[in-house]
């Protein structure tokens, strides 16, 4: 096992992807002669050609429509987002065409694209650049939603989801790509849908996803500081959601935080504390807590960013409260 | 547009009798198609909107006949003509219109989404203009794997003010891609006429701005037609480059079954009617002695027949059933729904 940078992962994915599969090209907005804004397609250019690195017009709706279409006619795009806000522009391919061609036409079409996005505020990007929007898409019948976490996820992933015969929608974080893991050697894949328990504990488990899973974990070192163990549920996938590794966590921790940066309300928080209702009710011994980014358009001051998103103390306290070890 | 005299219709005589007789069928067989859907649709035959193509046939059946096989259609939520056209049954396109399970999609998508992979007609669509950037990505997906299909994206005159319109003439163009935009221009976006929602009311002018080839051709004339969308054909396979062609005709019929048509003169809709693609074709056909009567005949009945056992097959055809089928083709594999 080696560490590298989340970024690399995906390098590596992509790579391994295009030399296995012919029909695996890639598009998006100055991934080829310039590297990929956040640099993750960077050499690919060079050393695949512009016939498979095709670098777009700032064009989001039309090019993730082009991809979704030469998805249909049998080719493996990933299409590149520069960032999640700008999916927004192609929200209308995303949802109203990939997600429902297969099962509009009768299960005679499929569409198999990845759309690759990073979400996430903390760079005083400001209010159009720094938002968190997953659920937009995990709402979406029809599409595959994965967030990983890790470098090592973030490329079994990547590599599961361009051989998947669905629309994948493949959300990173700005704030990962310089974070290293232990990434495997050999060829292997991380399968679509199911979570992953980060870190074992028994006393309260906390789930999460995307970059919160290592806040999380930050969280889970101090609370063991006072003999708390908590247990860190890293969703992968928001959907399908795996709900059988959450329930099971819940089971057996009997108390659960929420966890996630993006705003709460009607949020991937929202709906993991509705599910550990009603499949582990009995299970918890107190009401959960839910931790979301604060809701308001991010503002670009860093003291004022940093009170939007959810932070150590909030995680540490939250899993207290819970416990009823509230300070 | 091209100037016809009675006694040397050279447009015409360019073609054999088989293509002009074949046009005249596809044509009528589209119309009396239509005609049939609408009389199914007040006997609540089939549900949601339907919107009939009539008085559009020689701009389409013009335009798709120019294809050679293996070249992919694109369509609209108006598109049940479009479909057949390239060569979709009728009687699963019937069964669509039913919701049932031998229709193009299985009962699941209806009116506005037949779609038939093996025909290559890549489907009916129903976000303005949304169809467009899938027709350039199938272009595109030509052009990566070298073949020499070509790729038509049909769309109205109301998808030229759309932003994704003009994403993807701008993608077509700049990335040299072989596809040929037409736009059936029947001259109402639902019921807002074109000079009152378009700066430029030619459509074909708007291709300038991305530098793409254009013309404007009289769609009430399926011949002139078919020759401009051949040789747009021709120039798109052969310089791998886009083309756009505007087909100028009219709808009959309402936007939809619901229509107060409180937008547009009866006297208008006559005056149209007056040159319509089906009529002036058999004059035409008559004039030059390259048809007769009897064969116009023989097509009614013939297309008569298609369309009654096209009903009779979506009659026969079963519903799907929501207690076993529902969630089938949600996903390509064994991804769940939702755990609940």
């Amino acid at each position: 096992m080696a560490a590298i940078t989340y970024r690399d992962a995906l390098n590596q994915a992509l790579r391994e992807e295009m030399q296995r599969d012919e029909s695996v090209f890639l598009m998006g907005e100055d991934i080829g002669v310039w590297g990929g804004s956040f640099v993750v397609t960077q050499g690919l250019y060079k050393e695949f050609g512009e016939r498979r690195v095709r670098d777009t017009p700032i064009s989001e709706d039309g090019f993730v429509g082009a991809g979704i279409g030469a998805a249909l006619a049998g080719l493996r795009p990933v299409v590149e987002i520069m960032t999640i806000n700008f999916s927004l522009l192609a929200t209308d391919q995303i949802v109203n065409s990939a997600a429902k061609m297969r099962y509009m036409f009768g299960g005679n079409a499929k569409v198999p694209i990845v759309i690759r996005m990073p979400g996430g505020g903390g760079h005083q990007l400001g209010a159009q650049h720094s938002q968190s929007l997953e659920v937009w898409y995990a709402n979406i019948p029809g599409l595959i939603v994965v967030a990983p976490a890790v470098p090592a996820d973030a490329k079994g992933l990547l590599k599961a989801a361009i051989r998947d015969d669905n629309p994948v929608i493949f959300i990173e974080n700005e704030g990962l790509y310089t974070t290293k893991g232990d990434v495997p050697e050999e060829e292997y894949l991380t399968p679509l849908g199911k979570a992953d328990v980060k870190r074992v504990g028994r006393d309260v488990s906390i789930v999460t996803h995307s970059r919160m899973v290592l806040l999380a974990l930050q969280a889970a070192d101090e609370l063991a500081k006072e003999g708390i163990e908590a247990e860190v549920v890293d969703l992968r996938s928001l959907r399908p959601l795996d709900v059988a590794t959450i329930s099971a966590s819940v089971h057996k921790t009997n108390h659960a935080v929420v966890l996630e940066e993006g705003w709460g309300s009607y949020g991937i928080t929202a709906e993991v504390a509705a599910t550990i209702y009603e499949v582990a009710f009995d299970y918890l011994d107190a009401p959960l807590v839910r931790i979301s980014g604060v809701e308001v358009p991010m503002p670009y001051n860093l003291k004022m960013e940093k009170a939007c998103i959810p932070n150590l103390e909030q995680v540490v306290t939250g899993a207290k409260k819970t416990l009823g070890k509230a300070a | 547009m091209a100037l016809q005299t009675k006694s040397a219709d050279s447009a015409l005589q360019q073609h054999s009798r088989d293509e002009l007789l074949a046009l005249h069928r596809t044509m009528l067989l589209n119309r009396r198609f239509e005609e049939k859907v609408g009389e199914m649709y007040t006997r609540s035959k089939i549900g949601g909107f339907l919107h009939l193509n009539i008085g559009e046939e020689g701009a389409f059946v013009g335009a798709i006949r120019a294809l050679q096989p293996g070249d992919y259609v694109f369509s609209t939520y108006r598109e049940h003509g479009h479909a057949i056209t390239q060569g979709v049954e009728p009687r699963r396109v019937m069964a669509e219109l039913f919701g049932r399970v031998d229709g193009t999609s299985k009962g699941r998508g209806g009116s506005m989404h037949l779609f038939d992979a093996q025909k290559r007609f890549m489907g009916g669509y129903a976000i303005v203009a949304g169809s467009i950037a899938l027709a350039v990505g199938v272009s595109l997906a030509c052009v990566y794997r070298g073949t020499d299909e070509i790729v038509m994206s049909l769309f109205g005159d109301g998808a030229t003010n759309n932003g994704t319109f003009h994403e993807s003439m701008n993608l077509a163009k700049v990335w040299n891609l072989p596809v040929v935009f037409v736009c059936v221009n029947n001259q109402y976006g639902m019921g807002t006429a074109v000079d009152r929602a378009s700066a430029v009311s030619e459509m074909y002018r708007k291709a300038a701005g991305y530098d793409i080839p254009a013309e404007r051709v009289d769609g009430m004339d399926v011949i002139a037609t078919l020759d401009a969308a051949r040789k747009a054909a021709d120039f798109v396979r052969q310089e791998k480059t886009p083309y756009f062609l505007e087909a100028l005709t009219y709808r009959y019929r309402g936007h939809s079954m619901a229509d107060p048509q409180n937008y547009r003169t009866k006297e208008e809709i006559e005056e149209w009617r007056h040159r319509d693609a089906i009529e002036s074709f058999r004059k035409r056909l008559r004039d030059a002695a390259l048809a007769s009567e009897q064969d116009f005949a023989e097509h009614e009945a013939e297309v008569e027949r298609v369309v009654q056992e096209a009903v009779d097959f979506a009659d026969a055809s079963r519903e799907p059933d929501p207690a076993t089928e529902l969630l089938d083709n949600a996903y390509v594999g064994d991804i769940p729904v939702s755990w609940r």
